[in-house]
């Protein structure tokens, strides 16, 4: 087994300190960043994601994967910037307004840089036109938004008006999800995507960018 | 009349059964080294950080159809709201394990630890419920002293966010319980603080009062049915 494989064998059996040290081996052969990226680190974690769409690991197995990954991206991370490789795509996540749960925004955000995006975590209680100023901003390609309250739903809607408003709906996609938020809901407020889970929200968000 | 009230953090603790629930993770998995010690961990920290509190305050049946009120967002139709009527005994409640648990994940979350964030998130989360399942059976056992209840008193709880209750009901339960003096408050879009707290009505009736058919609306898009397990309980006592 080459030394990318044995990567992507430390991300799915969630051994950071394996990832780190077999990353920092593969830097030093000087391999390309990308390479790494890609064939060991992303590899890997799209092995996870599989084994975890198909219910044979759960939860914590993901995020133990997740923080494997993470190791090595540490490492990879200044690599990739300086040689200015871009990633899959930039997206702007936050609990929406009003709203204080942030767990499933949190795993989003995880499982979207496990996928190789770019991710910008706006935190909880984020306004409409925060939303929409921070993904104009940082230029990104879609803002994913989560709510855990009836309550706060509307201001999903609200983004998604912001953006029609600023003719901006074409460029910048919009994916929501969360406990009370349905399909339905998300094509009502013009939404682009739902996601009913972490893993599913990766998959619409790479459809939305066309990764 | 309100009263104050605490637990030990080993009284609310969940059973590793319902944090893997919590997780996703299927009753008779065998989960992996790493996850069962994840699990391990997040209770061990669970119990140096939490502070159960609870608060209840008894209320007649007309002051709390103010209360259920709320801000006139409820669903026509409601199971607390042919219940209540009928009820002997109500008492508003608010339980919290504190904020530290929550303070703790976010702690994890910033230093990459999200397996055990999430761990204990699903840990919180469901000794909030088991500090309100003691606020129900303490108010309960109260009643029983006085004599109410042989043979067929039954004792459950409803929350504002379920069963048709709007959310926006926390508004006047708050205002009427005063649940800041066990350091929870409420956020302008009816949130509570800390966020692993639970709040609502503890209704004491017969226990044929508290059955319903599952046929609402709302019930529909109802992922737990959990009230179906609770009614049920009633009958098994």
């Amino acid at each position: 087994m080459g030394l990318l494989d044995q990567i992507a064998e430390g991300v799915i059996n969630g051994d950071d300190e394996q990832v780190a040290q077999l990353t920092q081996q593969v830097i030093e052969q000087n391999r390309p960043p990308k390479q790494i990226l890609d064939v060991g680190l992303i590899a890997g974690m799209n092995i996870v994601g599989q084994r975890f769409k198909a219910h044979e690991i759960f939860l914590p197995d993901v995020l133990l994967a997740a923080k494997a990954m993470y190791a090595g991206m540490d490492l990879l991370k200044p690599l990739l910037i300086a040689q200015g490789i871009p990633s899959v795509g930039r997206v702007v996540i936050g609990t929406v307004r009003g709203d204080l749960h942030d767990i499933g925004k949190n795993l989003v955000g995880i499982m979207l840089k496990g996928a190789g995006f770019d991710v910008i975590d706006l935190g909880r209680d984020v306004a409409p036109e925060e939303m929409v100023r921070a993904a104009k901003e940082q230029d990104a390609a879609v803002i994913g938004m989560s709510a855990l309250l009836t309550t706060t739903m509307p201001a999903m809607g609200e983004v998604v008006q912001l953006l029609k408003q600023e003719k901006l709906d074409g460029k910048i996609k919009t994916i929501v999800g969360g406990a009370p938020v349905s399909k339905d809901f998300a094509h009502g407020i013009g939404a682009d995507a739902y996601g009913f889970d972490a893993a599913n929200a990766v998959d619409r968000v790479r459809q939305l960018v066309g990764a | 009349m309100t009263e104050t009230f605490t637990f030990s953090p080993d009284e609310v603790k969940p059973t590793r059964e319902t944090v893997f629930e919590n997780q996703g993770i299927p009753p008779g998995i065998t989960v992996s080294g790493p996850v069962d010690s994840i699990c391990e961990q997040a209770l061990a920290m669970l119990a140096r950080t939490a502070a159960p509190a609870g608060i209840t305050g008894e209320i007649s049946a007309a002051e709390f159809e103010q209360v259920y009120q709320g801000e006139g967002r409820n669903d026509p139709n409601t199971p607390v709201g042919g219940i209540f009527e009928r009820a002997d005994h109500l008492a508003l409640f608010t339980v919290t394990i504190g904020e530290r648990p929550a303070e703790e994940i976010a702690r994890l979350f910033d230093e990459n630890e999200f397996a055990l964030a999430s761990m204990l998130d699903a840990a919180a989360s469901a000794a909030a419920d088991n500090a309100a399942k003691l606020a129900e059976r303490r108010y309960g056992d109260v009643l029983r002293g006085d004599g109410w209840g042989a043979p067929d008193g039954g004792v459950l709880r409803y929350s504002p966010g379920y069963c048709g209750w709007h959310v926006s009901g926390q508004r006047k339960l708050f205002d009427y319980l005063g649940p800041e003096e066990i350091g929870v408050t409420l956020t302008n879009r009816f949130l509570m603080q800390p966020l692993k707290s639970v709040s609502g009505i503890i209704i004491a009736a017969h226990r044929d009062v508290h059955k319903f058919a599952a046929s609402f609306p709302f019930c529909r898009e109802c992922e737990t049915r959990e009230c179906r397990e609770r009614i049920r309980a009633l009958f098994a006592e």
